[in-house]
């Protein structure tokens, strides 16, 4: 089984369409929404929801009133401001972490488990999708990621599907570390802004600390050519594999309007872009 | 107008129109690329003086468009256990008081003595810096160590205060970076903040402690969804919260519909132009190429600075 997840570094940049035209062209594939912060995935491919189970992650402080003595040890050894002067723990504030668990002479302090996000197991017209969401201001996105492609993955084997396509988050964080560890591929989309330039950059530093192969694709390349040159020189430099480039083209607003993946929408520029793109991505990931 | 000629790296002060508060102002987003950076930015181009405070550590922008003078820097680190060997005892329970798998011991020793062979294993890239295993430590035998995870650097662009983070490649914990980022929040004087994309816990950190939360959108099912996920974390938070349309145009309704059932007001819409994406391809801010969006931020700003007053 072959892995391809798409990042990006900046938000925004056509991940998410990109990904969409792939599942379109890829024939039967596993697909698996890994922005569980703002997963739009399932917008472009309509799965019909089987199975949807809570995530629990983390933990959180509770203080019994009843045997607290009020010493305020807890208060005094929280990094997290998480504990109120009336020794009530501010769920948002509240790493878990326990500290105040240790000193508590008076053995006051639980930590309960929290319900950090919800994940959900569909089927698409293209395959079989993992998607999660986490709860609104929750911890434990990276977690939440692991066990979506953990479970796309065993998907795959039971079904003996040999694709595997990821939807990645924007950003380098804890999040994206969890998506991209472990992938056959990683394509990074950019787009030739200086913001583009810059995420992109440290979205490819990212892949060679893990260790994970990595492919460009410029989209929008239009907008700025020379910078798009930028992005191409840089990755000859640093022998990475570019993608054709993908131009400006309004009808991607117009297709996800529509949910549709942009290749089934029309006949666009963008959209016999992303086919080419695909079929590169396809020869560096399975070969041939 | 003085944004509309200005060189970004010479911005001078222009409140045309816009009154100064000292209030904190959140830009934010669920979705990534709807155009937080270029409504906060623009903020700061158009009141001419305020603090900036770049809070998407992972990937910072505002200073491409800025072009501040970075005056100082400083380390972000979290606290790591270095443990003492000599007075370890292999207990482990500094194994057992982390919640977050960072620190293992081999081969405890029941009975408190030291065992041969046994040994501490820390790893710092888990370590939430909290101290649970210096506390429950009882030999005393944990020190912390600062590691670094990022850094803070700070200038000025004109009268413009411009603070922002980076975490370095590889770090997943963002929340301490932000965390640093906020400590230089002045009070005193209008401050936007820039926030990443997402509703998880750095973007709480980041928005955390504002008078307002100007949410940024685009009129996709993509914005409208991501931007419902926005709305849920501002309630969660308690922080009042509006609404910008970016690249409006096509598709807006549903925007204007969701807000209109949530009770949140639509405070702006930045047209949708080819000419705005191509000026932020070069690097430009869009304001200094379109006058007319510099007006439309300044009445966008305005508004939002209304409501925040007004805590709506």
């Amino acid at each position: 089984m072959k892995e391809l997840v798409v990042i990006s570094g900046k938000g925004g940049t056509g991940k998410t369409t990109l990904l969409g035209s792939f599942a379109a062209l890829a024939g039967r594939s596993v697909l698996a929404d890994c922005d569980v912060d703002a997963p739009d995935l399932y917008l472009l491919l309509h799965p019909d929801i089987r199975f949807a189970q809570e995530f629990r992650a983390g933990q959180m402080a509770v203080i019994d009133a009843d045997r607290c003595t009020r010493c305020g040890r807890c208060r005094e050894v929280c990094r997290f401001e998480a504990i109120t002067s009336d020794f009530m723990v501010i769920a948002l504030n509240c790493e878990g972490c326990g500290a105040c668990r240790v000193v508590c002479p008076a053995e006051a302090v639980e930590l309960q488990e929290r319900v950090a996000g919800d994940w959900f197991q569909g089927q698409t017209k293209y395959g079989p999708m993992v998607y999660a969401r986490l709860r609104p201001a929750e911890e434990n996105s990276g977690k939440l990621v692991a066990l979506v492609r953990k479970e796309a993955r065993a998907w795959a084997e039971r079904e003996g599907i040999g694709l595997l396509l990821t939807d990645g988050p924007p950003g380098i964080g804890c999040p994206v570390i969890a998506s991209v560890g472990n992938a056959d591929l990683a394509l990074i989309v950019t787009e030739p802004t200086p913001a583009g330039l810059h995420d992109f950059e440290r979205a490819l530093a990212l892949c060679r600390h893990f260790g994970v192969p990595a492919m460009v694709c410029v989209n929008k390349f239009d907008l700025n050519s020379g910078l798009e040159k930028r992005v191409h020189d840089f990755c000859a430099e640093s022998q990475t594999a570019v993608t054709e480039s993908i131009p400006f083209d309004e009808s991607v607003p117009r297709a996800i309007r529509q949910g549709l993946p942009l290749v089934e929408f029309d006949l666009g520029p963008a959209s016999r872009a992303a086919t080419a793109v695909w079929g590169q991505v396809r020869s560096c990931l399975i070969g041939g | 107008m003085a944004w509309a000629a200005a060189d970004a790296g010479e911005v001078e002060a222009s409140a045309a129109g816009v009154r100064q508060h000292d209030m904190v102002i959140a830009v934010a987003s669920g979705k990534g690329g709807t155009g937080k950076t270029t409504v906060a930015v623009g903020f700061a181009i158009v009141t001419g003086r305020c603090q900036l405070l770049d809070c998407d550590v992972e990937e910072p922008n505002a200073h491409l468009f800025l072009h501040p003078t970075l005056t100082s820097s400083e380390k972000v680190t979290l606290p790591v256990p270095e443990v003492n060997r000599e007075r370890c005892s292999l207990r482990g329970r500094c194994a057992e008081a982390c919640q977050f798998h960072a620190i293992a011991v081999m081969g405890k020793s029941a009975e408190g003595r030291s065992a041969s062979g046994g040994q501490v294993l820390v790893f710092p890239e888990l370590c939430h810096g909290c101290g649970a295993c210096t506390l429950a430590c009882p030999e005393e035998a944990i020190r912390e160590v600062p590691r670094q995870v990022g850094v803070v650097e700070s200038g000025k662009a004109g009268k413009i205060e411009f603070v922002h983070g980076r975490l370095n490649v590889g770090e997943p914990m963002a929340t301490p970076v932000v965390r640093a980022v906020k400590a230089h929040l002045d009070r005193r004087r209008l401050t936007i903040i820039d926030a990443a994309p997402g509703t998880a816990c750095p973007v709480v950190e980041a928005v955390k402690g504002s008078d307002f939360c100007l949410l940024v959108t685009e009129p996709t099912p993509f914005g409208l969804s991501d931007l419902r996920l926005a709305v849920e974390v501002m309630g969660k938070l308690r922080l009042p919260c509006g609404v910008v349309i970016n690249r409006a145009g096509e598709g807006d309704q549903q925007i204007e519909q969701f807000c209109e059932s949530k009770g949140l007001s639509l405070l702006g819409r930045i047209p949708f132009s080819r000419a705005v994406a191509e000026a932020y391809a070069r690097g430009q801010h869009p304001v200094y190429v379109l006058p007319e969006l510099g007006r439309c931020l300044e009445e966008v700003l305005e508004r939002t600075l209304n409501c925040a007053q007004r805590g709506l």
